[in-house]
């Protein structure tokens, strides 16, 4: 499958994964892309070594621990370990685990709201410095032609979308910025699902779009 | 399996193909001389030592093995904590609970897989996540970590040694670039930084981060 994928995380980004300095919904991307890519799963797991070695070499300088700490820590070690529910390894579905975590589900859980023109979105819940939801294109159609503010990556979970530039399939992920206006099409053999997550507001260019704006937190 | 050294691109020659002679060999390059050669190899016993502490944590709740990972990794947890933004007692809490965890999840450590280094920076920079900005991490499925079948102890040198040449790239960086990518490792990213990681615009591509890394890249080969 991973040999299929076509438009990749930049390096950036998954050292900023490995480093964990992105925004929740920037995460689920990540995670969700890592699921589903074993080349940027091995890059992202390079990046990890590399914070490994940083903590090595102590770039991060050296605090003393104080008095009695690993006394204190063995005391907690005593107390019993917590219980952590284990984590299915490969979810059945078509959404990567961690968005079926963030879904409570797979596709026929997800609480879709109309947006216009048979496209629906559901807004997951994040931290709010960057926003996360997933969009259903009906097979053929567009989105509305969109700027955007700050930075917007969209990675296909089913289906397919063209724009002006490219073709992305599942696991592909598009990366938008202020300078790129397009107008996504879903391909028209199946319904488009896609996971977009951005740092701001989307602005549209048409006029009813624009009204609707303010109501869909898009 | 993908080695750490793909770090960077698959122009990279591994070490797994090119063995612990090309290693011995790079280590004695003309700059550096027999004294670098001690220091790698130490730095290696090292690792590997922290490999057999992790293991004897899991089989036998070895207390000794664990104080000494912990005189070795607890201040540099707390280190990084401080400068991620903790104040110090909070710092000194969340390393404790970074080496709780060590010691109840050492089963999941894989040393084929991971240095102790990098697997002990994983579970330091998720309680940061968790304690400083109160947020869940989505991890990717099929868990990295996830218990497996005793791992071969050859998997485990190449992994030991791929880690080592991966800090040595590191440590002989210019201080500029390393402070560059240090920086990267803490603190949460701007709007612009975001921008910049995705490669756009595309006039900023050529970042200075993007040069450090190129430069570690080269080190790496």
């Amino acid at each position: 499958m991973s040999n299929e994928i076509k438009h990749h995380l930049t390096p950036g980004i998954l050292m900023a994964y490995a480093a964990g300095t992105l925004p929740e919904a920037f995460n689920l991307l990540v995670a969700s892309h890592l699921s589903l890519c074993d080349d940027c799963r091995a890059e992202f797991e390079s990046y990890e070594a590399l914070g490994g070695e940083l903590l090595e070499t102590q770039a991060f300088d050296q605090a003393a621990m104080s008095g009695g700490s690993l006394e204190a820590t063995l005391a907690l070690i005593a107390g019993g370990p917590v219980e952590e529910p284990a984590r299915p390894l490969r979810a059945k579905g078509v959404l990567p685990t961690p968005l079926q975590d963030y879904v409570g589900g797979d596709l026929s859980d997800i609480k879709w709201k109309p947006v216009g023109m048979g496209v629906k979105q559901a807004i997951l819940k994040t931290s709010s410095e960057a926003s996360a939801r997933l969009l259903f294109i009906p097979a053929g159609a567009a989105m509305p032609d969109h700027g955007h503010k700050g930075v917007e990556m969209t990675m296909v979970l089913q289906g397919a979308f063209q724009d002006e530039d490219d073709y992305f399939a599942r696991g592909d992920v598009e990366i938008a910025d202020v300078d790129l206006h397009h107008t996504p099409v879903a391909d028209i053999h199946e319904d488009c699902i896609c996971l977009a997550v951005t740092d701001a507001p989307l602005k549209f260019r048409g006029l009813i779009p624009k009204i609707a704006q303010p109501f869909l937190r898009i | 399996m993908i080695g750490i050294l793909d770090i960077v691109d698959a122009g990279v020659v591994s070490l797994q193909r090119e063995g612990r002679a090309a290693l011995a060999h790079r280590a004695k390059g003309p700059k550096n001389g027999s004294s670098q050669v001690s220091n790698n190899s130490s730095n290696q016993n090292t690792r590997l030592l922290w490999v057999h502490h992790m293991n004897r944590i899991r089989d036998a709740q070895d207390k000794a093995a664990f104080g000494e990972l912990f005189a070795h990794f607890a201040p540099r947890i707390k280190g990084f904590l401080i400068k991620s933004g903790a104040d110090a007692s909070l710092a000194e809490e969340c390393a404790q609970d970074v080496m709780v965890t060590v010691w109840n999840k050492a089963h999941l450590f894989d040393a084929s897989r991971a240095s102790v280094s990098t697997w002990i920076f994983t579970v330091a920079r998720n309680r940061r996540i968790d304690i400083l900005r109160r947020e869940n991490r989505p991890e990717p499925e099929d868990l990295p970590w996830g218990p497996e079948a005793e791992p071969e102890q050859s998997d485990i040198l190449v992994m030991q040694e791929e880690t080592e040449s991966l800090g040595r790239a590191v440590r002989e960086l210019p201080d500029n670039q390393r402070e560059l990518i240090e920086k990267a490792y803490f603190g949460d990213m701007s709007h612009s930084e975001i921008a910049e990681a995705t490669g756009l615009p595309l006039g900023t591509i050529k970042s200075r981060l993007r040069l450090a890394l190129d430069r570690l890249r080269h080190a790496v080969k």
